[in-house]
């Protein structure tokens, strides 16, 4: 059997932690675990990024570790805390979704992504081009989350795991983008983030909820 | 160098200035002044490029070709009579209730914003760049839209930050994919995503990489540029923002985002060697030609009913430099040109009609030629000239999209005149009513601004009897380059 170097294997097992965690947001009716299991997927992403940017020296990475530590482990879910604390939502449930359908489709998506993933991690010359279809199957299943909620905030930190999943395709594809594109993306979250903390409460105030089915007015 | 740094540094400082100012008496003056300043800029810009060819400037940072320059020229300009147009209609605007000057201010500032996202986006030579000027642009515009806080306007507001959000995060996967296929022949670091870079090694990129890389491009900025199916937040997002905002959507946004399209084909292009991104940029342009205009029979809303005009627009381009080849592209880039001036210029005048009729209803709003002359004739020639009737130059570009299908993709023809003639009689049996008969509409407190309006329909005139030649020469060169 061939030899798997330490770092690898604990690269490859913070990726499966982030699948699971993926998951686990999928499932996750309450808005407050919601935000802890995003903040748990941060740091799983910086972890493993601090890892390759150790084994491969790539000093670079060290900044998106930095990065991502302040903004999605640190600044986010702190702004995304503090909301739900100000709008009253800490123990908003979501009811309307199925769970196990959600996961049975999830599951088919996670397989999708790993075929549409394998011609180019054979072309990758990474170590963690294994990883590829992990981030590529996250992207989805956030995307898959985003679909099937129908309140506010859970639909943002929906948008905000994507985000999550393409920083993690970035590093294990290509040892991350160029600095300035990183800073730029996450100066857009930041802001995004900004705005939408904004844009909640104009939402509860005219609506009286955070429920999107008020927000199906608008057709054709 | 002093030329891009007043095209891009003079929006900035202007958003900055009005986020102090913007709900003051004079900052509407403010706000033309800026766009004015920022338009000399680019004409300086022009001037230059005219005199010495392609610029790479900042280390390769910005780089401006005869694909771009022109954009960025017309985005000033329309950003410039948008600022003069919405002089009076935001004044209208507040003292019928609507703003208070707080959201003045936002308004001003955001525009701004809006401005200089545009023109980052259009200048860039970086790919990541471009994206990260995208998904900014989303988000100043997220704010316009839900300007009027109404439910509609918040729900079109979401809407948009939704799907153009995830229709973003497709555009960076891809961008991610291309930056990891350039990255093996230009080593890592940021040369690896400038476009000049990128195009000079096309030939050796990763086939499979990049067409995985322009399926996601296309969908994400796609889905910017309003292609049929990801087009739904756009009639909201026009019907519910402040009109000077559908004006710039319309004219300016999606010619960015479509922009963002094309430079990423002349790249894959460029790797694939098969007709694989043409049969795609075709496919999704035939559909949003089709699709708009079928919908546009069962449209009640004026700013609606021109916004789905706004995506079959798109849809003809698209096909168009799917198309390829120099004329089809020759007209595709005219066609650009004068559907932004048109429909900017269409919005003007919707503005103000709806202002005088009190609503966006198209029932609602009856003869506006009795009481103004003016709006109702820049309404009625406009929409003359959006539906591509001769001498305006929408006609120009129509016939020779059409007449290239003819030759080389005859199978769409039939399906493209349909869906043109239905678009015609949708348009014209609605504008007609509102324009002639007994009136229904009341005088504006202010004179409206109607100079912006027939200047841009003068233009479009202009370019459908008489191009420039330095015009030309872009055209074709850029043409060459699309390929």
């Amino acid at each position: 059997m061939q030899h798997i170097p330490l770092w690898a294997q604990l690269i490859n097992l913070l990726a499966a932690v982030l699948l699971l965690l993926a998951f686990a947001m999928l499932a996750q009716r309450r808005v407050l675990t919601l935000i802890n299991l995003f903040a748990a997927q941060g740091f799983a992403l910086a972890s493993s990024t601090a890892i390759v940017a150790f084994a491969t020296h790539q000093p670079h990475l060290y900044w998106s570790v930095g990065l991502t530590l302040v903004l999605k482990v640190m600044l986010l879910p702190w702004l995304l805390h503090r909301l739900i604390l100000k709008l009253d939502v800490r123990w908003d449930v979501e009811g309307l979704i199925n769970i196990p359908t959600t996961m049975l489709l999830g599951i088919v998506l996670v397989v999708f992504a790993f075929n549409l993933a394998l011609p180019i991690s054979q072309l990758a010359n990474t170590v963690t081009r294994a990883t590829l279809g992990i981030a590529m199957a996250s992207v989805m299943l956030a995307f898959l989350m985003m679909i099937t909620r129908r309140k506010a905030i859970p639909q943002v930190i929906g948008f905000l795991a994507m985000e999550n999943g393409l920083f993690f395709a970035a590093t294990s594809a290509t040892y991350g983008m160029p600095m300035v594109v990183e800073l730029g993306i996450a100066l857009d979250v930041l802001v995004a983030m900004l705005i939408l903390g904004v844009f909640f409460f104009q939402i509860r105030e005219q609506f009286d909820s955070l429920d999107l089915q008020h927000l199906e007015k608008l057709k054709e | 160098m002093i030329e891009i740094l007043a095209v891009l540094g003079v929006p900035v400082a202007g958003a900055a200035l009005l986020a102090l100012v913007g709900g003051r008496a004079r900052a509407a003056e403010i706000n033309v002044g800026v766009c004015l300043i920022t338009f000399a800029g680019a004409v300086a810009l022009t001037v230059r490029v005219i005199g010495e060819g392609p610029l790479l400037i900042a280390s390769k940072l910005f780089f401006v070709d005869s694909f771009n320059v022109f954009l960025i020229a017309l985005t000033a300009f329309v950003g410039l009579t948008t600022s003069i147009f919405s002089r009076p209609y935001m004044r209208i605007e507040q003292e019928l209730g609507h703003l208070t000057p707080g959201r003045l201010r936002l308004y001003h500032s955001m525009f701004q914003l809006f401005n200089f996202t545009m023109l980052l986006a259009l200048s860039t030579n970086n790919m990541g760049l471009l994206w990260v000027a995208m998904e900014a642009a989303t988000l100043t515009t997220v704010l316009l839209i839900s300007l009027y806080r109404t439910p509609a306007s918040l729900e079109a507001a979401w809407k948009y930050f939704i799907l153009c959000g995830v229709g973003i995060a497709q555009a960076l996967f891809g961008t991610i994919l291309l930056y990891f296929a350039a990255e093996k022949l230009l080593g890592a670091g940021g040369n690896a995503l400038l476009w000049t870079e990128l195009n000079s090694v096309k030939g050796a990129l990763e086939p499979t990489v990049l067409s995985l890389a322009f399926v996601f491009l296309l969908v994400g900025y796609g889905t910017k540029v309003g292609l049929v199916p990801l087009h739904n937040w756009l009639p909201d997002a026009h019907a519910e923002g402040p009109t000077p905002v559908s004006a710039v959507l319309s004219g300016l946004l999606l010619n960015v985002a479509l922009y963002a399209v094309v430079r990423c084909k002349v790249l894959v292009e460029g790797s694939v060697q098969t007709s694989f991104a043409r049969t795609l940029m075709m496919g999704f342009g035939l559909l949003s030609v089709v699709v708009a205009s079928l919908l546009l029979l069962r449209q009640k809303d004026i700013k609606r009913l021109f916004a789905y005009s706004s995506i079959e627009h798109m849809g003809i381009i698209t096909f168009a430099f799917g198309m390829g080849g120099p004329i089809a592209s020759f007209a595709g880039l005219l066609h650009m040109t004068v559907h932004s001036l048109t429909k900017s210029a269409i919005f003007f005048a919707v503005g103000h009609a709806t202002q005088k009729a009190g609503t966006q209803l198209m029932d609602g709003i009856r003869g506006l030629v009795t009481i103004s002359p003016l709006i109702g004739w820049g309404l009625a020639v406009g929409a003359l000239a959006i539906l591509g009737m001769p001498p305006f130059g929408v006609f120009a570009s129509e016939f020779l999209i059409l007449t290239t299908a003819i030759h080389e993709q005859p199978w769409a023809t039939p399906l493209l005149l349909g869906a043109l003639g239905i678009s015609f009689a949708a348009i014209f049996s609605r504008v007609q009513p509102m324009v002639f008969g007994e009136t229904t509409v009341k005088r504006l407190p202010h004179r409206p601004a109607m100079i912006p309006v027939f200047v841009h329909l003068g233009i479009v005139l202009m370019l459908g009897l008489w191009i420039p030649p330095f015009l030309a020469d872009w055209y074709r060169q850029a043409a060459r380059l699309i390929g």
